[in-house]
């Protein structure tokens, strides 16, 4: 049984008269265990799509059906319980915060009715496990972004969930409080065996930590699969452009240099598996055509635990050459992706 | 001037003023607090929309608001003669002042609800809180420093209506300035009342703003 399918998913917003088609036949299904990532650029629908899984938003057509039952058949009651079996965490925390670390956590619990000194015991072992024990009496206005969501993460783990959905969790954090909060997802997901969905608009999120990954755009699903496929072989243009943005570092500026000098000139985009990054083929191939080619971007980048190299090369001019060219890599090994005018 | 008479006059009316002020704002909430929650629920971006409930009360609010204060005492003296068995003193001046009070205090309640984080709210939806939940567990909670200071505001504001209802009999300070430093023309029994008047409204100020302080853990 697979722990959420969506179906026919669609999504209208009406508001003076006018309707908007936020999600449009959405089709999807998360297995136990996944750290599944949906991404999109901001405005694609991704955030009223993990809405939907927990019916904070009711889809206007389709069906979620979480752990096989069916949300939408669900009274009011019905639906508040079974949202204790998917938690949530926010871009923005959303602690209560006006209530010390310990009562954030101890909240979801309170709402069940659970004891207080039960909730305490609770709340201070999920403190440990996001290792913050020595900040309970602290209020949240005194954490960092970072320990905000390492408490938002407890307080999402209080009510024992088989899910947790995250709302671009990371997208307020720096860079390593970034990896240090995907790390503690990674590790909740393997010691408590929780299935983990994950919107963002971080391509280097997805990577990180991610088994699967559906791409959104336009309120439309365009693209899913393994990270690693969609990594090695995007078919969509969406895919395609937040590969290319993906870059350790890049500003906004960068990649939009690095786009005009991929335009003007004839490109290949290829990617190293695990063994053949060791081999200079590179080099080799420049010393054997006594040509130069040029290098656009290189890259090694972690794809759910495996290291894939990847470099945009941009050939010489002479066609035969090229072919040749293409030929010798093809023989050491190499995937050629794609031999377009325009990688982005 | 100040001889035991007058002082215990003016300890009198310190009494009866703190009585109204107190007993108006406390009755003022019973009323008004519901309102402001109702108003919140059922109002356009609320949990719980409600275009018609919402209406009914909105309109309320703005009609009692929308009659000054000493035209409202007068209408309402059958009315506060059939509640209370007489029209002057005190306890009579309550009646009113309540009415008055509840859809002003079921404002600034609206008010200082609305200001709480949305974000928040869907947080504890996610979590499976009922809408009961929601706003008896985190609404009123996360609002606490603003729904104080607002009381704070709606006290001074009853304690200036109270003195008002001195011209119509109403007891406490303002009626004791209304006799002797109007009717009379004892220009110094008028700076007096006012004096304590003042100081009143400081003390209620600056205690409201003190527990707000207090409570307050957003920084």
């Amino acid at each position: 049984m697979s722990e959420i399918v969506v179906k026919h998913l669609t999504k209208n917003f009406t508001s003076n008269g006018l309707t908007v088609e936020a999600l449009k036949d959405i089709n999807l299904t998360i297995e136990a265990g996944d750290i599944y990532g949906i991404i999109g650029m901001s405005g694609a629908g991704k955030s009223t799509l993990v809405r939907c899984l927990n019916y904070l938003e009711k889809p206007s057509e389709g069906e979620v059906i979480v752990r096989g039952k069916n949300l939408g058949s669900m009274t009011e009651k019905e639906l508040r319980t079974c949202r204790r079996d998917i938690s949530m965490i926010f871009q923005h925390f959303n602690l209560l915060m006006q209530k010390n670390v310990i009562d954030n956590v101890c909240f979801p619990l309170q709402l069940q009715g659970v004891k207080k000194k039960q909730a305490k015991e609770r709340a201070k072992e999920l403190l440990k496990t996001v290792g913050l024990e020595d900040k309970e009496k602290a209020y949240p206005a005194q954490l960092s972004g970072g320990q905000k969501q390492r408490v938002a993460i407890a307080r999402a783990l209080a009510s024992n969930p088989k899910i947790l959905l995250c709302d671009e969790a990371t997208s307020a954090l720096d860079p390593q409080t970034t990896a240090s909060i995907l790390e503690l997802l990674k590790e909740i997901n393997q010691k408590m065996k929780i299935t983990i969905v994950i919107i963002t608009h971080q391509m280097a999120v997805i990577r990180e930590i991610c088994n699967r990954v559906a791409i959104i755009e336009h309120g439309v699903l365009v693209e899913d699969g393994t990270v690693n496929e969609i990594f090695s072989h995007p078919k969509s243009h969406a895919a395609k452009e937040l590969i290319l943005r993906d870059l350790p570092d890049a500003t906004e500026h960068m990649a939009y240099v690095e786009q005009d000098r991929l335009d003007t000139k004839r490109k290949i985009r290829i990617v190293f598996s695990e063994n053949s990054a060791y081999e200079p083929v590179i080099a080799n191939m420049i010393l054997q055509f006594q040509t130069p080619v040029n290098i656009l971007r290189a890259d090694t980048k972690n794809v759910g635990g495996v290291a894939k190299g990847e470099m945009i090369l941009s050939m010489p001019e002479d066609r035969h050459l090229q072919v040749d060219m293409e030929q010798y890599l093809r023989e050491h090994g190499l995937e050629i992706l794609e031999v377009t005018e325009n990688v982005g | 001037m100040l001889d035991s008479t007058t002082i215990k006059m003016l300890l009198e009316g310190i009494r009866d003023t703190l009585y109204m002020t107190l007993g108006s704002t406390f009755l003022g909430y019973v009323f008004g607090f519901p309102m402001g929650i109702i108003l919140t629920v059922t109002g356009r971006d609320g949990i719980r929309p409600n275009a018609v409930i919402y209406k009914i009360f909105d309109v309320i609010a703005n009609i009692v608001r929308s009659i000054p204060f000493l035209i409202l005492l007068i209408l309402m003296i059958p009315f506060t003669r059939f509640v209370v068995g007489k029209s002057y003193g005190s306890t009579a001046t309550i009646v009113p002042l309540v009415v008055c009070a509840a859809p002003y205090i079921a404002r600034m309640v609206e008010s200082s609800l609305k200001e709480v984080d949305s974000g928040v709210i869907e947080a504890a939806r996610s979590m499976g809180a009922s809408d009961f939940a929601i706003v008896f567990r985190v609404m009123l909670v996360e609002a606490r420093t603003s729904l104080i200071v607002g009381a704070t505001i709606a006290t001074g504001v009853i304690l200036g209506y109270s003195a008002m209802s001195g011209t119509v009999g109403g007891g406490g300070l303002g009626d004791i300035a209304v006799r002797y430093g109007y009717y009379r023309w004892e220009a110094d029994m008028m700076i007096i009342t006012v004096v304590l008047l003042i100081i009143l409204f400081q003390v209620f100020q600056t205690i409201g703003m003190k527990i707000a302080g207090k409570l307050d853990r957003r920084k």
